[in-house]
């Protein structure tokens, strides 16, 4: 491995390679916000169409106090800043979460699918609107510490070596490692089988006396934390402003190539979307003039749709007459 | 308990809301009969350009405050009002309908998206549209394009003058044959402009040209620059707005091109995009159009003194002087002085309208002298336009981002009318030929 | 009292399956009808018409359109933007390369581009349904996107990519002032809304509503879904696509694919489900609630004292707050208000 760049002729696989792993590594980052889609599908039937809103307003939130604190309580540390900037974005997301089910959500208990996700939408609107209001329009930076230069491997194999950008590097181990605590909170705690078992079935759960709006509070307070990950990562590299919100519409494709209600899904479908977007952009795109990495995506979910409707992993989507 | 409308409260609704909206629309024509210069600021503080058009428009409006301090235009009060855009088209447009009404002198858009839209209504209306920097390359031809005014210079002079610097590092411009350079450009009209003329040197220098577009608003860079390091072109030229520019700086430290091959348009040059990079940014040129960051202007520190002075400023003090302040402040500059000309016309000391703000922005004669009295000593050129001019100027100059600030790296280039001008001649009378109509005759430029 | 069916009797079938069987209704309807056409061309100042009365026209026939894919087929479509846009350069290139074609074959045949466009899209609603159908209807908002950033024969080899019309004729009357592109937009928008209306009375409207209630029932009955189906995406499509290019030609006169991006997309959805689905009458009620409400809470924010940035925001707020306060207070949408409102004042004064 080497941090020097050099610029020799690189082999088309090198090239290849260095492509796909930065399409896996995009993929995850799909992935981290997808996650959030899910969750909330699979514990409430409803699809969120806010997770982009809550990415941007709670990245927004990190950044800020992570300005803010500093300034309030007179200290420098850039660590503590952070940590407590982001317990401080992470009490903000759960607040969020509960004036959504109280106002919200709960108001709208069994309204159809497209009623709940109009819904979703105007809170897009509102949080979007609210959030600039609190904190603000401009480029704001979160600065985790994470390393933003290259490393190049392979470089005895590869003239060039095979790029290989540390900060998506350090987001999938993140990201993997957000999977397995999501997955481990699922299994073995109450909460988490309690969770299973709305999503089972909302009546069912009900009946035995697992408060559900309880239930939908800690969901969204989850996918609100799922946001904020996802918020640090995606506002750590690009910087955190309005735009921040549109990523979500990337992750639209791997929520729905992967099945809206499943966990192994969205990763799944994150690194399909992301190997796929990547290449068909670099290697198929010149030939038809660039640019076609936004369509391509849903195309490519379109495409695997058509095999199964239910996407990959999905519940099979049975009638009845 | 919900209280359904009946046919009687839904009618005399509706009805009230359109005789309220014609009433506010006459008391607002009513109200601009006034001794006052109206000056609408199309503006966009929200959204994803939000970062660039901040400063713009602060720059923008302080200029208008200090006009006032100083008496107005030779006694003419100067009045505006911030109309917010977002830079999209459909807002741009309800926004100029809502404010020409109002005895709009100028527009300027600071979108070339509103810009072509606009650029059919002016004509009818007979509001001048300044599009200082941006906007249609072919619209400095004063002949075919009465309305619009591209002062200053287009994105064609912009295309030419890096190509220029670039053929100046080489050593000559025929030492650019065989290299290779790219443009990562906004897939939308303001990022295709330079390529007609890129692709014009191209053929004349010998150089590779090589198109990566990006798509809206900018986020997404990371094919585009594997690409970009797969290709290894000896320059990037970057054509971005808002969030695409620092997202192509971080993906260029992210895939490990040298910044200092980097040039940016003069809208990809400002503090918003760098600043977060810092650093790691540094090396990164860019495109100055005339001024860069002017922190010690005369004019500067008269703004400080006697608009934030006041605590009428627009904006954090701290913003004075810097790229994207200094942009709008000469947009604003230009707009006034142009107003300034018409009265020397048509009565100092009058109000003037929309058409009569055109002759004078037809006719600039900005010299050195009438720039330091101004306050604008080093920060602009001389100006002049004319009938068949509407750019009045074409330079510009390099400036490089030291991690901490930008500063000038290189000298003066004035844009190469040699290949421009053929080129706009043949855009505008495509427009013309389009639009069905005429060139106009020597007469109608003494109106 | 004044408004009931009392004493109306039919003697015809035709009268009987009228469109407006209530003569009070049928009044109410003409006097609307007048007001539209005459008071209004002469009244009204031109910022009205420009930003208000003419963007509210078009976008309610698109909004039309939507609903019958939406609201009648219950087939949701996020790619309305880019149907528009089909629309929007088809009738462009029609215009431009063939000469002295008039111009209302020119929008037309933008529709039909668009019909054959939306056609092609909705081939995979035969597999795919709901949320997933929805998502997948993307693929074609962003498609056509970048098609008209890219392929340069649809824009005419303009260099920057953005086109532009102007001098509308249509058939000797040259339509230049904000009255007179009012008026043609009024035209279409009637007529076309007639059309609708009559499609979803007739045998058609009503397959289309059996595929939306239950399509595994609706095919078990003898209903093809492919043609059902597809023909709503059709005649949708044809709609969206002629909207489209009236927004292109009349409201912007010059426009860049940008002017037909997603969020026109959702902007046309929140119309339909705000205004209600699966009726005529709640695609024009949402169109006027999403055309007006923020332009008056911009200029409401800004008479407050606010500055334009906060204004925006407010206005994405109470926007936003809206849109859930409507479909907590009536999930089916300004249309369902409209309907009960007539209920009450068909026993009105009487309680029941």
């Amino acid at each position: 491995m080497s941090f020097v760049p050099t610029w020799e002729r690189q082999t088309d696989m090198g090239f290849f390679l260095e492509t796909l792993i930065g399409g896996l590594m995009s993929g995850i980052l799909y992935s981290l916000v997808a996650l959030g889609f899910v969750l909330i599908y699979k514990a409430s039937g409803v699809f969120n169409f806010a997770q982009g809103a809550m990415v941007l307003f709670s990245a927004l939130a990190m950044a800020r106090l992570a300005e803010w604190i500093p300034h309030w309580f007179g200290f420098q540390n850039l660590v503590l800043a952070n940590i407590l900037a982001f317990i401080g974005a992470l009490m903000i997301m759960v607040v969020v979460a509960w004036l959504i089910e109280k106002l919200v959500l709960g108001r709208l208990v069994n309204q159809e699918g497209i009623t709940l996700l109009m819904a979703t939408l105007g809170i897009t609107y509102f949080l979007d609107g609210f959030g600039q209001l609190l904190f603000g329009a401009e480029i704001y930076k979160i600065d985790v510490g994470m390393p933003k230069e290259p490393i190049f491997l392979l470089e005895h194999m590869f003239q060039g070596g095979i790029l290989v950008n540390q900060e998506d590097l350090a987001a999938t181990v993140v990201a993997a490692a957000l999977v397995a605590g999501l997955a481990m909170f699922f299994q073995y705690t109450v909460t988490g089988r309690a969770l299973r078992a709305v999503a089972d079935d909302h009546q069912a759960a009900q009946s035995i006396g697992i408060p559900l709006d309880r239930i939908w509070v800690i969901v969204w307070s989850v996918a609100g934390f799922v946001a904020l990950v996802a918020g640090v990562i995606w506002g750590s590299k690009l910087g955190v402003q309005f735009s921040l919100s549109l990523i979500a519409l990337k992750a639209l494709p791997v929520v729905i190539l992967g099945g809206l209600t499943s966990v192994p899904g969205a990763i799944i479908g994150g690194l399909l979307i992301g190997v796929g977007e990547k290449l068909s952009e670099v290697f198929i795109g010149p030939m038809l003039g660039g640019g076609i990495e936004i369509w391509f995506a849903y195309v490519l979910a379109l495409f695997f749709l058509l095999i199964r409707p239910q996407g990959l992993f999905g519940e099979k989507i049975i009638d009845r007459v | 308990m919900k209280k359904p409308m009946n046919t009687f409260t839904m009618a005399a609704t509706l009805a009230g809301l359109a005789l309220s909206m014609s009433l506010s629309g006459a008391a607002a024509a009513a109200a601009a009969d006034a001794k006052e210069q109206f000056f609408p600021v199309l503006s966009y503080r929200t959204g994803a350009y939000a970062p660039n058009g901040i400063p713009f428009a602060n720059g923008y409006v302080d200029y208008l405050k200090y006009v006032n301090t100083k008496g107005g235009i030779n006694g003419v009060k100067v009045t505006y009002e911030e109309c917010e855009t977002g830079y999209a088209t459909d807002k741009g447009v309800e926004c100029y309908e809502r404010l020409k009404g109002k005895n709009a002198t100028v527009f300027q858009s600071l979108s070339t998206g509103i810009t072509f839209a606009l650029t059919e209504k002016v004509p009818n209306d007979k509001i001048p549209l300044i599009t200082a920097g941006y906007g249609r390359s072919e619209s400095a031809d004063g002949m075919v394009f009465k309305w619009n005014f591209p002062l200053t210079g287009t994105y064609w002079d912009a295309a030419d003058v890096l190509i220029q610097h670039l053929g100046k590092k080489e050593g000559g411009l025929d030492k650019l044959a065989g290299k290779k350079v790219a443009l990562v450009y906004h897939d939308s009209p303001f990022g295709k402009e330079p390529i007609p003329l890129l692709q014009e040197r191209s053929k004349l220098n010998g150089f590779e040209l090589i198109l990566l577009p990006v798509a809206p608003p900018g986020v997404e860079q990371k094919s585009t620059w594997l690409q970009v390091r797969q290709s290894r072109p000896d320059y990037v030229l970057l054509w971005g707005w808002g969030v695409m520019n620092s997202t192509a700086i971080k993906e260029a430290v992210a895939t490990g091109y040298p910044r200092e091959k980097m040039y940016g348009v003069w809208w990809a040059g400002a503090e918003p995009d760098v600043k977060d990079v810092g650093d790691a940014a540094k090396g990164y040129n860019a495109l100055a159009l005339q001024h860069g960051a002017e922190p010690d202007a005369k004019i500067v520190k008269d703004i400080l003194r006697d608009v934030h002075g006041k605590g009428q400023g627009t904006g954090a003090p701290e913003e004075v002087g810097q790229v994207l302040y200094m942009r709008g402040l000469s947009a604003a500059m230009l707009a006034v002085e142009g107003v300034k000309r018409a009265q020397e016309r048509f009565g100092k000391g009058k109000v003037m309208t929309g058409e009569q703000a055109r002759w004078g922005y037809e006719n600039l004669a900005l010299d050195q002298k009438k720039l330091d009295a101004l306050g604008f000593a080093g920060v602009m050129r001389p100006i002049s336009t004319s009938c068949a001019d509407h750019r009045g100027a074409g330079w510009a100059r390099v400036h490089t981002w030291s991690g901490k600030k930008w500063e000038f790296t290189s000298d003066w280039y004035e844009a190469s009318e040699m290949i421009i001008k053929p080129m706009v001649k043949a855009a505008a009378d495509k427009y013309a030929a389009e639009k069905k109509i005429e060139r106009r005759s020597p007469q109608d430029c003494q109106s | 009292m004044f408004y009931r069916e009392n004493g109306q009797f039919k003697t015809s079938y035709a009268a009987d399956q009228q469109i407006f069987p209530v003569m009070q209704d049928r009044l109410a309807v003409l006097g609307l009808l007048v007001l539209a056409f005459v008071a209004v061309p002469a009244l009204a100042p031109e910022y009205l018409f420009r930003a208000i009365l003419i963007p509210f026209l078009i976008l309610s026939l698109a909004a039309l359109g939507l609903n019958v894919l939406v609201g009648y087929c219950g087939q949701i479509s996020l790619g309305t933007g880019g149907l528009m846009a089909v629309g929007a350069y088809g009738a462009y290139n029609i215009l431009v390369r063939i000469d002295g074609v008039p111009l209302i074959v020119a929008l037309l045949m933008g529709g039909v581009f668009a019909a054959l466009v939306g056609v092609l899209f909705g081939i995979p609603s035969l597999r795919i349904r709901g949320l997933y159908l929805a998502v997948a209807t993307l693929a074609a908002q962003f498609f056509c996107d970048w098609s008209f950033l890219r392929i340069k024969w649809l824009t005419n080899y303009s260099s920057s990519g953005s086109v532009s019309v102007a001098g509308l004729n249509v058939f000797g009357w040259s339509v230049d002032t904000p009255a007179e592109k009012y008026l043609l937009c009024l035209l279409l928008v009637c007529l076309f809304a007639l059309i609708t209306k009559n499609l979803i009375r007739g045998h058609i409207g009503r397959e289309w509503m059996a595929i939306r209630d239950m399509d595994v029932a609706a095919a078990v009955i003898g209903i093809r879904p492919v043609y059902a189906k597809l023909s709503a995406f059709a005649v949708s499509s044809f709609i969206i696509g002629v909207a489209g290019a009236l927004w292109g030609f009349v409201f912007l006169g010059s426009w860049e694919p940008a002017a037909f991006n997603i969020d026109r997309s959702f902007q046309l959805l929140f119309m339909i489900i705000i205004g209600g689905l699966g009726s005529v009458m709640g695609s024009f009620f949402g169109a006027a609630f999403i055309v007006v409400l923020p332009i008056l809470l911009d200029q409401g924010a800004v008479a407050l004292g606010f500055d334009t940035a906060i204004a925006s925001h407010l206005t994405l707020m109470i926007f936003g707050s809206l849109i859930v306060f409507f479909l907590i207070a009536e999930p089916h949408g300004l249309a369902r208000l409209w309907a009960v409102g007539k209920e009450k004042l068909r026993l009105w004064p009487f309680p029941h």
